[in-house]
């Protein structure tokens, strides 16, 4: 390991340590405000979870020396807070099981980093991404999936999971794959129509195909939240690899024409935005609005400084624990926590970016990227649904909802971020961009 | 690629400083306004995880307590005593709020007074379970039930203070309120029960008559129009006042007639004592024509016209100024009817005063206020509320009412080997075909007192129109006199 990646290292291992300080002692401030014997029950816990975190550093260290030092500590601070709150609310079953999956999820981590030994590989595999996804997409269409809470996105094989979760992270490998491949191909306009230059028609048809998949995601499992997504996030990726605008029009007039359907189709997507607009109907606020009725009640509760960890009531949230955690934070950690909270995905999200824009191949810039844009839409959908910005779509918040399938997800995420950032940095530089970057960085 | 990448990196920048905004909108400057939305049981719930303090009687008897329910909200509130507490004790509801002394010490209840301990402290940081104080009154609960029994099924109230202190040892009002129902945390019950007592005073279930209506005193206000009389200096107990029946009023045909429609003395000069004995109306009616403004000095003095300083919210009793266009209402107020109207609890302060030799101690229900270990918060002093007459004023006026009981009007009050001095009331309601209400002022030992009573009898109770005074509330009077004597051993 090189001096410098010696130093970024111990900074990261600085980093980790406060996070773990941070999120230890949320754990143990929710486990006192239940009954001080808690402690002694949340304590093997608050050690696994830390020496797990230690682990992946270690890891890191050997693997990934030149990686980002900010993003494994963001996730830790993250997800340790999550697990704070979510074993304040359920100690004894959310609580326990969410412990596991984050071990799990660090161990995904740890082997995203080992077995990944060149990012740029996985570029060869796109097309089985490509049907992977679509095929984890679907799955829940198929004999094994169920429906639970009115969306069909679940699996019971082996375990109950939910696809959508990797399908994600395959669909983004198979448009960086495929975009990265095709991108002059696409950027190329042929034609002009009102004022616009437009490629060729024919190059319209993955945008199709993705629209098409969307709309099934939405028709048939009912998940207007996850269909949204995986739409906007290849838009976005068409658009950073081909800077043409015009794709950025015509998918959101696709999604526009979609949104429409929906709305027109479904009558849970009416009651969502009906919610959204008259939360405080006296005639909803005790029905259908209640959900989000009790998370403004929450945040508003918390004010500045909330409740304190423990204090406050987020039990009364239905979904506290999973869609609604962040209204939890509001409520105890008050208007400084959910700030704190927003930033520090906030800085995810920039770090995401920034080894984006420090990648020199397009597969990588654009993996990151995309990656990056999921994770920063993801958070924003739930967080504006919570907070009443715009209609509720039930999607995860990364790293802090409760769930497996999310948090497995969110660690492979970052564990090909921190990949693509090492790579970036340990392969010597061509000698025009080291110029531009010595120089940036002076 | 760099480049649209930062787009995408600046679109989601603006997305989140959305977030941002929208956040300080909901937790800081709209927050207020939605944490108020009734919807919002937060504050409901902290309210009802305090475990409320008990109320309990001097002698120990828990009269309200709260009970853990295992619910989401933790504790109720329960009143084991029923009605018999309801108009001190009042109400704790989700519905209606908090009422009376649950409402006067309610910071006290929640515990939010008392000085911080370093268990309060773990409590507060931690959220463990926090505990109100509890309260400890002056009422003595055999006391109490000695007053419900002798009022009976009659619509009244009665009023027992000790002179020197001002405590408050009995105060009961028929009819009362159960405020268990109205505790619920069902509030379907809590409605039905609400709506079933709730009104107007003093015909609701909910109106203490003790302390929030007023009634014409009738002839018990004469104690107050003598003491103006004699502290004056103006006149003394064997001064001679004309007997005139009728008597003229000034300003008007109207005549004022004595109680027994004859003169008081066979028309002979009538001295003050032998006129306070007999009650006689002309006397203090002529009294009345002669010194109104001093009569309205000394009723100010005793308490009328502003509300009691009590424990719990007091109707003021009222002697308004007469105009001199309206002359005949003088001689009507002097004498406890026209507009004078006067709380029992009023009543009893100044049969208390003049026990007390002359100054009035201001009543006194809330005795201690202690904490859930049973170390004392505070313990509240007698206060007194100033002089009203000198002690030879009072010492004349208890002279002249154990006169009354003695050989006049209030031989029913009499109890053998102790000296009881009272005054009787029988006030016309004004009403046609209403029975006059029924009073009776009292306190013993006459030398070396001990307790005040004041009986009210809503239109006489049970006696209808033959009600007096002396045959209705004198024995009620008695009997909480003599109760009292039990309990104390004097």
């Amino acid at each position: 390991m090189s001096a410098q990646a010696g130093v970024t290292r111990n900074r990261e291992l600085a980093l980790l340590i406060l996070a773990l300080l941070i999120g230890a002692g949320a754990m143990c401030l929710v486990a006192v405000a239940r009954s001080t014997k808690q402690v002694s029950i949340a304590a093997p816990f608050i050690i696994a979870v830390a020496v797990a975190y230690v682990i992946a550093h270690i890891i890191e260290r050997r693997f990934a020396s030149r990686s980002d030092p900010l993003i494994l500590p963001l996730a830790a601070f993250l997800n340790f807070l999550g697990l704070a709150v979510i074993y304040r609310l359920s100690p004894h079953h959310f609580g326990r099981s969410q412990v596991t999956w984050t071990i799990v999820g660090i161990a995904l981590f740890i082997a995203t980093i080992v077995l990944v030994k060149d990012y740029k590989v996985l570029a060869r595999y796109k097309y089985l991404f490509g049907f992977a996804g679509v095929g984890l997409l679907l799955l829940p269409l198929t004999p094994l999936g169920e429906q639970v809470n009115g969306a069909r996105l679940w699996v019971r094989f082996p375990v109950f999971f939910q696809p959508g979760e990797a399908a994600k992270i395959c669909l983004v490998l198979f448009f960086a794959g495929y975009l990265a491949e095709r991108k002059e191909l696409l950027a190329i306009a042929s034609r002009r129509f009102l004022g616009f230059h437009i490629p060729d028609l024919k190059h319209f048809g993955p945008l199709l195909v993705m629209w098409g998949l969307s709309l099934a995601v939405m028709f048939y499992e009912n998940d207007l939240g996850s269909s949204l997504l995986f739409f906007s996030i290849f838009i976005a990726m068409l658009f950073i690899a081909t800077a043409r605008v015009v794709y950025v029009a015509f998918g959101g007039l696709l999604f526009a024409i979609g949104a429409y359907i929906g709305y027109q189709a479904f009558g849970h997507v009416q009651e969502r935005v009906t919610i959204w607009l008259h939360v405080f109907n006296p005639h909803l606020v005790n029905g259908n609005s209640y959900q989000l009725a009790q998370s403004l009640f929450a945040f508003a509760t918390g004010g500045l400084f909330g409740t304190g960890l423990g204090q406050g009531r987020p039990d009364l949230i239905p979904a506290a624990t999973t869609d609604f955690l962040f209204s939890g934070i509001g409520e105890e950690l008050g208007l400084l926590g959910t700030v704190a909270v927003l930033l520090c995905f906030m800085l995810l999200v920039a770090r995401g970016f920034r080894t984006a824009i420090l990648c020199r191949d397009s597969f990588g810039q654009l993996l990151a990227a995309g990656l990056m844009t999921i994770f920063g839409i993801q958070t924003f959908v739930i967080v504006a649904g919570v907070t009443r910005l715009l209609p509720l779509t039930g999607v995860t918040l990364p790293f802090m909802s409760y769930g497996g399938s999310s948090l497995l997800a969110n660690y492979v995420l970052i564990g090909l971020l921190v990949r693509i950032s090492h790579q970036t940095a340990a392969e010597p530089l061509p000698a025009h961009t080291a110029e531009i970057l010595i120089g940036g960085r002076r | 690629m760099e480049r649209q990448i930062r787009q995408v990196a600046i679109v989601l920048l603006i997305a989140f400083g959305a977030l941002f905004i929208q956040l300080n909108y909901i937790q800081i400057f709209a927050a207020e306004r939605i944490a108020a939305n009734p919807a919002n049981v937060r504050a409901l719930l902290q309210q009802y995880s305090i475990k409320r303090g008990d109320i309990v009687t001097y002698d120990g008897v828990r009269i309200a307590h709260s009970r853990a329910t295992h619910q989401k909200l933790k504790y109720v509130r329960t009143y084991p005593q029923g009605e018999l507490y309801g108009q001190l004790t009042g109400y704790y509801s989700i519905l209606y709020g908090a009422d009376r002394l649950e409402s006067s010490y309610n910071n006290e209840l929640l515990g939010r007074n008392s000085t911080l301990s370093m268990q309060d402290i773990q409590d507060r940081f931690l959220g463990g379970g926090q505990q109100g104080d509890d309260l400890r009154l002056t009422i003595n609960s055999k006391l109490q039930e000695a007053a419900r029994a002798a009022l009976g099924t009659n619509r009244g109230a009665i009023v027992a203070i000790e002179p020197q202190t001002g405590q408050v040892k009995a105060m009961w009002s028929n009819p009362s309120f159960d405020p268990n129902p109205l505790a619920s945390h069902d509030s379907k019950t809590a409605r039905r029960y609400f709506n079933s007592i709730k009104g107007a005073c003093p015909t609701s279930r909910l109106c203490d008559l003790a302390t929030s209506y007023g009634y014409p005193p009738g002839s018990t206000f004469k104690i107050v129009t003598a003491t103006a009389a004699l502290d004056t200096g103006k006149y003394n107990p064997h001064s001679k006042f004309p007997d005139p029946n009728p008597l003229i009023l000034p300003q008007t045909p109207q005549t004022l007639t004595n109680f027994s429609h004859t003169a008081c003395n066979g028309g002979q000069p009538i001295d003050f004592f032998t006129a306070i004995t007999i009650s006689c109306d002309t006397t203090f009616a002529i009294l009345g024509l002669r010194i109104p403004a001093d009569i309205h000095t000394y009723a100010q003095r005793f308490g009328f016209n502003s509300a009691i300083p009590f424990d719990i919210p007091t109707q003021p009793s009222s002697y308004p100024k007469v105009k001199s266009d309206n002359r005949p209402f003088q001689a009507y107020d002097a004498i406890g009817q026209g507009n004078t109207r006067a709380t029992p609890l009023q009543m009893a302060l100044v049969a208390a005063t003049v026990a007390n030799g002359g100054v009035e101690m201001r009543p006194q229900l809330v005795y201690q206020v202690i904490d859930p270990k049973g170390g004392i918060v505070r313990g509240y002093q007698p206060q007194d509320l100033g002089r009203v007459m000198s002690p030879k004023t009072s010492a004349e006026l208890t002279q002249m009412m154990v006169s009354v009981v003695q050989k006049g009007t209030g031989t029913t009050a009499q109890i053998p080997g102790v000296q009881v001095a009272g005054k009787t009331g029988t006030a016309q309601t004004g009403v046609q075909g209403t029975n006059p209400h029924t009073w009776f002022i009292c306190f013993a030992p006459a030398t070396n007192p001990k307790i005040a009573v004041a009986v009210l009898v809503e239109h006489g109770g049970t006696f209808g129109s033959e009600a007096t005074g002396g045959a209705v509330a004198a024995p009620l009077a008695r009997q909480v006199l003599e109760a009292d004597r039990r309990i104390s051993g004097w």
